[in-house]
């Protein structure tokens, strides 16, 4: 999934990973110049470090420690989310808990479970360019996770527009979703009986 | 015009009170004020209201205020890490409002810059949403309104923050990403003190390469940082 996800990403655009299976779309891109924003305020988002070279003032959104590259620029919290609300990065790569025929999004919390907080992620459905959802296509008992409608509180509404899962990949359009391929192996026969969502 | 302040306890000597509203810079443990986190512990302030995008961790940054029950209120956009923040919230200790990171990063921000609310996209539709102001902006496509929502600025009672370096009127540098929410929080408080790795003289900091002038520092203290790592992740030399 993040294989298929990392050629979604256009040579030069500014992008952000999410937590997960997301943050593997790195090791994908090849060629493609693209930079990754970590925003809790950095451009440029290296590797972790080696062993020894850890740096305390230095960690990725996952609070994990990272690098920086030549290219690397940092500011402040205001500033990140100013560009990402101002619609400057061009996709965000996410997972998801559930989603809906209509773009809709959960992936924050579960009511009557711990909630830990929305961090970053209704700021960035809600600013950037493309919003792609990369999530498995059912739950641990075979049912669907893209629904008609997203039972869930949501993260953000319409605000989906690619998803990729280990089924396939579909687009949110007007009045469902769009199967655009299958995954290896996948007949779109499967592919729909594992579906809630209308697909048109 | 002194702002160099021998202790932590000595740079908030005068600011503090119970019930009072705290603004905190910092992203998960990196560029947190943990000095003065530590001397708000020892004064036994009581009651307080923090805006800090994280609540720490069990016995490093806000979580020491947790330990001895002197907060209040949370307002962060992410709390995961904190068992005693969890079991407080469960049984209704502690009060918790939920603001998206960036929502919460501009809140301080625009406070800072005496805006008292402004309108964003970001929870439209969410329960972020729920009992706040909606207003259309021809924003879309062609025009077209989309929807958003008000939001009110952070002006808080103090502002606590950590640089990397101040000189002697307070002109500030950070650090890579212990930056983060240091500069907003610093601007929405009435009064801002700040804790450096190092204090300069003036002169030597290049005025170009300044991230928060001292207009919005008010005292300063230099000591030395634990600056704890949440999350060692590396690669093994000789790996690409």
């Amino acid at each position: 999934m993040a294989a298929r996800a990392a050629e979604e990403l256009e040579d030069g655009w500014y992008v952000n990973l999410g937590i997960g299976i997301p943050t593997l779309v790195a090791n994908y891109v090849g060629d493609k110049d693209i930079t990754l924003q970590s925003e809790n305020g950095m451009l440029g988002m290296g590797p972790f470090p080696f062993e020894g070279d850890e740096d305390p003032d230095l960690i990725n959104a996952g609070k994990q420690t990272i690098t920086e590259m030549d290219r690397t620029a940092y500011f402040d919290s205001a500033t990140s989310f100013g560009m990402i609300r101002g619609g400057k990065i061009a996709a965000a790569i996410l997972g998801a808990m559930e989603v809906d025929e209509k773009g809709d999004l959960a992936n924050w919390m579960i009511p009557g479970k711990l909630v830990k907080g929305m961090g970053g992620a209704m700021d960035l459905v809600a600013g950037v360019g493309r919003v792609i959802v990369v999530m498995d296509h059912t739950n641990k008992h075979g049912d669907s996770k893209l629904l008609k409608k997203c039972t869930l509180p949501l993260t953000g509404k319409g605000v989906v527009d690619r998803i990729i899962t280990n089924l396939g990949v579909l687009d949110v359009v007007e009045g469902g979703l769009k199967i655009v391929e299958c995954a290896d192996g996948v007949t779109e026969d499967e592919l729909r009986a594992a579906t809630e969502a209308t697909i048109v | 015009m002194q702002k160099i302040y021998p202790t932590a306890a000595a740079a908030l000597d005068g600011f503090l009170h119970d019930g009072m509203f705290i603004a905190a810079g910092g992203f998960g443990l990196c560029g947190i004020p943990e000095l003065l986190l530590s001397a708000i512990k020892d004064a036994g302030t009581k009651d307080l209201t923090f805006a800090s995008n994280n609540a720490g961790v069990d016995d490093f940054g806000i979580g020491i205020l947790l330990q001895t029950r002197q907060v209040k209120k949370m307002i962060s956009s992410y709390v995961g890490e904190n068992a005693e923040f969890m079991r407080q919230y469960l049984s209704g200790e502690l009060e918790l409002e939920f603001n998206p990171q960036g929502t919460l990063a501009e809140r301080m921000r625009s406070g800072g810059c005496g805006i008292p609310g402004f309108y964003t996209k970001t929870g439209v539709g969410t329960v972020i949403a729920d009992g706040k102001e909606h207003k259309d902006f021809p924003t879309g496509p062609n025009g077209a309104p989309e929807t958003y929502i008000m939001e009110e600025g952070i002006f808080a009672d103090l502002a606590i923050v950590k640089a990397w370096k101040a000189d002697e009127t307070g002109n500030l540098m950070f650090r890579k990403t212990a930056r983060n929410f240091n500069p907003p929080a610093a601007m929405c408080g009435k009064v801002c003190v700040v804790e450096v790795e190092e204090i300069v003289p003036v002169g030597s900091l290049d005025p170009d390469a300044i991230h928060l002038p001292g207009i919005y520092v008010h005292r300063i203290i230099q000591g030395d940082h634990e600056k704890r790592i949440e999350q060692r992740t590396t690669r093994t030399r000789g790996a690409s």
